[in-house]
């Protein structure tokens, strides 16, 4: 998708942008492995998340467990996802259409840069210096905060844990719960810190602290004529936008403002409203552990009268044409943003969400991310895994995240040494005698000493090296079974 | 039956303990093993490391070794799916469809122990003697990618003279996962000690699994801790009986720090 409508189909040449450098939330500043040493040191982030993750595991295995046909939504909505991005085009042309109709405007944006630009115009227009933000994983992406505030204008999040973590110039470390990194002692000083007219005798209770939030947000609420949001999902035939949270604090976004924006990654489109009775069976159970999602708010063009008059939708691309374009990949884009994979990942359970350095961090992460900028600017993200599987067995669309891990460490850059040490290996298996030989000197090496050199030290800094057995297997069989 | 010996390069150069287990095991059941010798190793390492078009020879290596053979067991989840779910991908990926078709019919007729035992032979009670206090750790590529699902426990059960205690969060990855081990070696650390706890909070005088890669990590860091529990691979276990002389996993595994924990641990 590229240029306005359906031009970029018939304009398109070559391969598909990726998301450009410079600007937004897709990239970090270091390697996961270095990023995520310091994280391991932080122990107080590790009990943070340990018993965070904990708790939603077993409160979401829990629900999961009283629905017979859990299998067969997966299966449902994996099946729907994969038609949706058979024929994106169409779809995303059929909500355009549908939108437009029903009052609504629709921005196409090639890119971060683009998108910011669109908001940022809108925003203008109404000449507004403030706007309120529903929690969307797709503005954090493009990084449109920080775009709004180059043009002086203030976005205040609203979604409590997005408001902890703006209030406490942080960033975003979950999907789903942005502030996971955090317990209520933390929050309580960040409150004390940085939100203005707080009570001083504010305690870390969690009812206190809410309560100071709602108090804090209520004027934001009543004051604020521009709104921003993303949605969950987009339903193609109708041209209705969904958007799911658990606080209400959303659907004061949605309703009172006068003009409302929404950002959407150009995935989230859906063929029919009945798909949405699959996805909003699967995404609360598997996200929050919820049976039903508190509130879901649904709205399709300008209703006169009723909620905002000026309703636009900026359709984001930012490399998303790229991921489609390779068939192992593209399941990437099936992701309906639950986290379970995060919830069940023992990587992420260790690390934080911080060590993966984009606004997608966890399994889904470590696959998305990199297809969005392109292998080589996320080249670490692939690795870190240990391809335990415990994702895909959690993903509600069934999206195979360990094949996919696999499928881009194949284009990732190699280190040289690693690609030549790699290359003797399969040349050396391939010739048994020459393979018996290594074995038998692999065997008198490690007589040496127990420390290895780098890079294989990372095992012994904490691990024993097996002494060599005194035999080989294949030695062993030719002294006692070989011809008998 | 005869049965041909996948004997994983891992097992093969660093414990063959578990494969000549393997094989005397299947022998005691009355069974015909054969190891064909031109097999080496099944390419896993290049795949997941990111070097699938270097892993193209060994699958085909692998598949003409094999290729002959109507059963075929390792003592391996995680060799046993590479050859199952990565060898077809591989050949695909490489433009080899021919090859692709002949991977996948490999792979359904090789069976990681457990299965073999249980699925194809039918037996659950392998006639084993093993008289210690042992948890089991189910490894993720046996749990997920083959769900060989109780197997393992159902074979441990039956096992005289075995005290078989649970692992507390035993589906938890030990933090091995080949390279990852070595590339985000302190992530696989922080995974490991939280799986020793677990280990240790059991009392068991052994902790075993079906794959020796992950028994080779939880080891490595036991042994480390001077922590006397010793890891003995699945196959040793099953193997084991009354006439057994030598206590099966007593060699000694892992270096000098073993030999203080195994006089701690008796």
């Amino acid at each position: 998708m590229s240029g306005r409508g359906g031009a970029g189909r018939t304009t398109f040449l070559g391969m598909p942008a990726t998301a450009p450098p410079g600007v937004g939330n897709l990239r970090g500043t270091e390697p996961f492995p270095a990023a995520a040493r310091r994280a391991l040191g932080d122990a107080q982030l590790r009990r943070n998340l340990r018993h965070a993750t904990g708790t939603i595991r077993a409160k979401s295995a829990a629900v999961i467990d009283e629905v017979p046909d859990w299998p067969q939504l997966r299966a449902a909505g994996r099946a729907i996802k994969a038609d949706t991005m058979a024929r994106l085009p169409e779809l995303l042309e059929q909500l355009e259409a549908a939108v437009t109709a029903a009052g609504g405007t629709v921005h196409w944006a090639t890119d971060a840069v683009e998108a910011n630009r669109i908001v940022t115009e809108l925003v203008q227009a109404t000449g507004a210096d403030r706007v309120m933000k529903v929690k969307s994983m797709a503005t954090q992406e493009i990084g449109l905060n920080e775009a709004l505030e180059a043009a002086g204008i203030e976005p205040v999040e609203t979604d409590l844990a997005e408001l902890i973590v703006q209030l406490g110039d942080d960033r975003p470390s979950h999907i789903l719960v942005p502030a996971i990194h955090r317990n209520r002692a933390e929050i309580r000083e960040i409150f004390l810190r940085a939100m203005p007219g707080v009570d001083p005798a504010l305690t870390d209770e969690p009812a206190v602290l809410a309560a100071a939030a709602r108090r804090h947000l209520r004027e934001t609420f009543l004051a604020t004529r521009v709104a921003v949001s993303g949605a969950n999902f987009a339903v193609a035939e109708t041209g209705t936008l969904a958007v799911v949270e658990s606080e209400g604090n959303g659907r004061m976004c949605l309703t009172l403002p006068e003009t409302l924006i929404t950002v959407m990654g150009i995935e989230k489109v859906i063929p029919r409203w009945a798909d949405l009775g699959v996805f909003l069976q699967l995404l609360p159970r598997a996200s929050t552990g919820e049976r039903m999602n508190p509130y879901t708010s649904l709205w399709t063009g300008v209703t006169p009268g009723d909620g905002p008059q000026q309703v636009h939708l900026v359709l984001l691309d930012n490399g998303r044409s790229a991921v489609l374009a390779d068939e192992v990949g593209r399941q990437a884009l099936h992701c309906i943003r639950c986290s379970a994979c995060l919830n069940v990942c023992p990587v992420y359970e260790r690390t934080g969400g911080h060590a993966y350095g984009s606004v997608y961090p966890g399994p889904i992460g470590a696959v998305l991310s990199p297809q969005l900028t392109g292998v080589a600017d996320n080249a670490s993200l692939p690795y870190a895994s240990s391809l335990c599987g415990a994702c895909y067995d959690a993903c509600p669309v069934m999206i195979d995240i360990p094949s996919i891990l696999v499928h881009l460490r194949a284009q990732a850059p190699h280190p040289r040494t690693e690609a030549a040490a790699m290359a003797a290996a399969a040349y050396t298996m391939d010739h048994p005698a020459l393979y018996a030989a290594a074995q038998r000197a692999a065997g008198l090496g490690r007589l040496a000493g127990r420390a290895l050199p780098p890079p294989l030290n990372g095992w012994t800094a904490s691990r024993d090296m097996p002494a060599a057995p005194p035999q080989t297997f294949r030695q062993w069989w030719a002294e006692h079974r070989s011809g008998s | 039956m005869r049965i041909a010996l996948f004997v994983t390069c891992l097992a093969d150069t660093l414990f063959p303990e578990a494969a000549t287990a393997t094989v005397r095991l299947l022998e005691r059941l009355g069974h015909q093993v054969d190891f064909p010798t031109d097999q080496t190793c099944c390419g896993q390492m290049h795949v997941n490391t990111g070097y699938p078009d270097e892993a193209v020879r060994l699958v085909r290596r692998h598949v003409r070794v094999f290729a002959p053979y109507d059963v075929v067991v390792a003592p391996s989840g995680s060799c046993v799916g590479s050859v199952r779910h990565q060898h077809p991908m591989v050949a695909r990926r490489a433009g080899d469809d021919a090859l692709a078709s002949r991977a996948a019919e490999v792979g359904r007729r090789t069976y990681e122990l457990s299965e073999l035992l249980v699925d194809v032979l039918g037996v659950t009670d392998v006639g084993a003697y093993y008289p210690h206090r042992v948890t089991y750790h189910p490894t993720c590529h046996s749990l997920r990618l083959l769900r060989v699902g109780d197997r393992p426990l159902r074979l441990l059960r039956a096992v005289r003279g075995l005290d078989l205690v649970e692992l507390p969060q035993a589906e938890q990855c030990c933090g091995f996962g080949g390279t990852f081990a070595v590339k985000n070696a302190d992530t696989s650390t922080a995974m490991l000690a939280d799986k020793m706890r677990h280990v240790l909070a059991t009392r068991a005088d052994v902790c075993t699994a079906g794959d020796a890669s992950c028994l080779m990590h939880i080891g490595g860091g036991l042994s480390r801790l001077r922590a006397g529990v010793r890891t003995v691979h699945l196959a040793e276990i099953l193997a084991a009986t009354e006439a057994d002389t030598d206590p099966p996993g007593g060699r000694d595994r892992t270096g000098p720090a073993s030999r203080d924990t195994a006089a701690v641990a008796r």
